[in-house]
């Protein structure tokens, strides 16, 4: 299969105190910030990895492709998905402020048009934002089917029908999805048995979570082309359709921790105390 | 939360692509594969053998070399991993170090094609270990006046001599053994199960307790003429193999002081005393201080010596005076960790103890403290001191 997974840098959310609101409350500041991928978009490489390989052997069985937005310094978010193994990488230079999830479909959708891949492979949210929204609409785009919180991706015809497990609330729904389509990953995807694709055996067994870059890999990575295009070349001229009015912080915790007893002094402190019962 | 490390001084900004990533993914791997069975391994005295074909599907031993399956990473993206293994635990930045920089290197370096084909791909896989045989029983500091003999016989060599405090010693399935033939030092590779080939596991030791230490012994030890290691003769062998193993270390040390820094830091901010946190207090701020600076320091040293190696000029007093520097450092660090830790300090349930124990270790091998002082103070005044 060839499948694209576009990737975006988030604030080391390890390091989420050092996200800043400017004075004036107009924006999030970015100055000083360490980046890192998006976890759920690492797990979509995982998953993209695992769909277009035999595990046991390394024999590569597709091309993934990895594309970000934003300043220069994505390329460095795209050199770890590089070095992981994914093939080779698309940089859509953009300011942050430009993009919205709607430009960022828009600009995906005109990808696809150029790339046809057989999957757009993504993760279901990016942590900073939290929309969750770009899948959708790149599927919405370009007409195609569209699973989103994938838990589990298999196929056993070389990915011309694609089975789905999909987390909701009251267990596992399983949806076949025919290619094209998108799909979005919730955390779940990099347990160890969560991708099959009738190659790689059973037996084979993968770590839980995303793969680290092998030294190898991260050589390997530094020869691999990242093509480089603008929002122009795209043909995606509109601006962003989401605009931000204001930032704030979360007010101050105040009080403290309380232990309760009971279940049932806790219900009695919720009614008298808090008034919130 | 994972590792954040200490960069007080932006060096981020002047290490490349590649080499950042080498050190977040290695970092990664320490907190996920390491952190959570060191403690356990250390206590009861094991090296961890299942991670040993991780480390070799990660590129980590032989890193540095090209070719062979090697990855044949740059100095400072190879300084960077030992950096975080070592914040996980010397011994297994040990493990690593042995591997790639004493074993495998002299047989990249002064080996014939067919012992390279024969041997490299598959210690990179980890599939075949191999160990350093140098140090002997009396002669630590002064090798060059081994005992261990090489005479030849029909068909090969005898090998006869006791070495001892050899990392990976019980491990290995080949060793790299240097034996004086005619006076002359010479590199000889012995595969385990050579017979009269022999090793013993030292297990009476509080440090490094991670890692395999051994005697290797060689009675009547016969090999062929492919075991000699043809590319070099006398003591520029096992030399160039430590000042490869001594740059490592440099790094790596600085990760076990980073750990013990931040273990240190975050201790003090949550410890309370006299109603407040340690890290308030003006005596605790100045060993939080006085790490965080000597870290500073050695990652600039550090970092240059890379970039030194990287273009070919570094010289052996050069990675003498950071070996030197950097080992001392981080076991003072550990040691003021241990103490803002206070009793906790002592228990296996924080690191900065074991890393000090570890710590006692590298202080004295790869050329002791004071020989590294004497290797500097040779370049300095041209008059040698040890001899």
């Amino acid at each position: 299969m060839k499948i694209l997974v576009p990737v975006k840098r988030v604030a080391d959310p390890d390091n989420a105190n050092k996200v800043k609101v400017s004075a004036d409350g107009a924006r999030v500041t970015s100055e000083g910030l360490e980046w890192k991928l998006n976890p759920f978009d690492e797990y979509a490489v995982e998953a993209a990895l695992r769909l277009n390989e035999n595990g046991a052997s390394g024999e590569k069985l597709g091309e993934v492709i990895i594309v970000s937005l934003g300043p220069d310094e994505v390329q460095t978010t795209i050199r770890q998905p590089l070095a992981m193994g994914a093939d080779r990488g698309i940089h859509v230079k953009a300011d942050d402020a430009e993009l919205d999830s709607t430009v960022v479909a828009k600009v995906l959708a005109a990808l696809v048009a150029q790339e046809k891949p057989d999957l757009v492979l993504m993760g279901k949210q990016a942590v900073d934002g939290d929309s969750n929204t770009a899948g959708q609409v790149l599927a919405e785009l370009l007409g195609w089917p569209m699973a989103t919180f994938a838990m589990a991706i298999e196929t056993a015809d070389g990915g011309k029908t694609l089975t789905i497990g999909r987390e909701v609330d009251t267990g596992v729904l399983t949806l076949k999805v025919t290619p094209p389509a998108v799909v979005t990953v919730d955390l779940r995807i990099v347990a160890p048995g969560s991708v099959r694709n009738g190659v790689t055996p059973d037996a084979h067994k993968y770590g839980e979570g995303a793969r680290y870059a092998s030294l190898k890999g991260i050589m390997a990575a530094k020869k691999k082309a990242i093509d480089v295009r603008t929002l122009a070349d795209l043909g995606v001229t509109d601006g962003a359709v989401v605009t931000y009015t204001k930032f704030e912080r979360p007010p101050a915790r105040t009080g403290s921790v309380r232990f309760v007893e009971s279940a049932q002094e806790l219900v009695q402190r919720l009614k008298t105390e808090a008034k919130v019962l | 939360m994972g590792f954040q490390g200490l960069d007080f001084y932006n060096l981020d900004d002047e290490l490349h692509e590649d080499e950042r990533l080498v050190r977040d993914n290695v970092r990664r791997f320490v907190d996920e594969r390491i952190e959570p069975i060191i403690g356990k391994h250390y206590e009861a005295g094991t090296f961890p053998k299942e991670l040993i074909s991780e480390f070799a599907d990660l590129g980590l031993l032989g890193a540095n070399l090209e070719g062979y399956g090697c990855a044949g990473m740059g100095a400072v993206a190879y300084g960077l991993a030992m950096q975080e293994l070592e914040r996980g635990d010397s011994g297994l930045r040990s493990f690593a170090s042995v591997q790639g920089s004493l074993a495998m290197y002299p047989i990249w370096a002064f080996g014939s094609e067919e012992q390279k084909q024969r041997y490299l791909p598959g210690m990179a896989r980890g599939e075949i270990i191999g160990c350093f045989g140098l140090t002997e029983p009396d002669y630590g500091s002064h090798a060059n006046g081994m005992i261990t003999k090489a005479e030849r016989v029909p068909g090969g060599y005898r090998i006869n001599g006791v070495k001892r405090w050899i990392t990976n010693g019980d491990l290995c399935q080949v060793a790299v053994v240097w034996a004086k033939l005619d006076d002359v030092v010479h590199g000889f590779l012995v595969p385990r199960g050579t017979p009269g080939f022999s090793t013993h596991k030292i297990d009476d030791k509080w440090s490094l307790r991670a890692s395999v230490t051994s005697e290797l012994f060689f009675e009547d030890c016969v090999v062929g003429e492919d075991a000699l290691l043809p590319g070099v003769r006398g003591m520029r062998g096992p030399l160039s193999c430590l000042s490869q193993a001594r740059y490592g270390i440099s790094w790596g040390v600085i990760g076990a002081a980073m750990g013990c820094y931040e273990t240190a830091l975050n201790y003090a901010k949550d410890r309370k005393q006299f109603s407040r946190p340690i890290a308030g207090y003006q005596l605790v701020q100045q060993k939080l201080v006085t790490m965080a600076t000597e870290i500073t320091k050695a990652q600039c040293l550090t970092l240059r010596l890379g970039r030194l190696k990287e273009a070919g000029k570094v010289r052996p007093a050069q990675i003498s005076m950071a070996k030197r520097n950097n080992v001392h450092m981080a076991l003072e660090a550990a040691r003021a960790a241990r103490d803002i830790l206070g009793g906790n300090g002592i228990t296996y349930a924080y690191s900065p103890g074991r890393h000090m124990m570890n710590l006692e270790t590298v202080y004295t091998y790869e050329g002791t403290h004071d020989i590294h002082t004497l290797i500097v103070g040779q370049d300095l005044t041209g008059l040698a001191a040890f001899e």
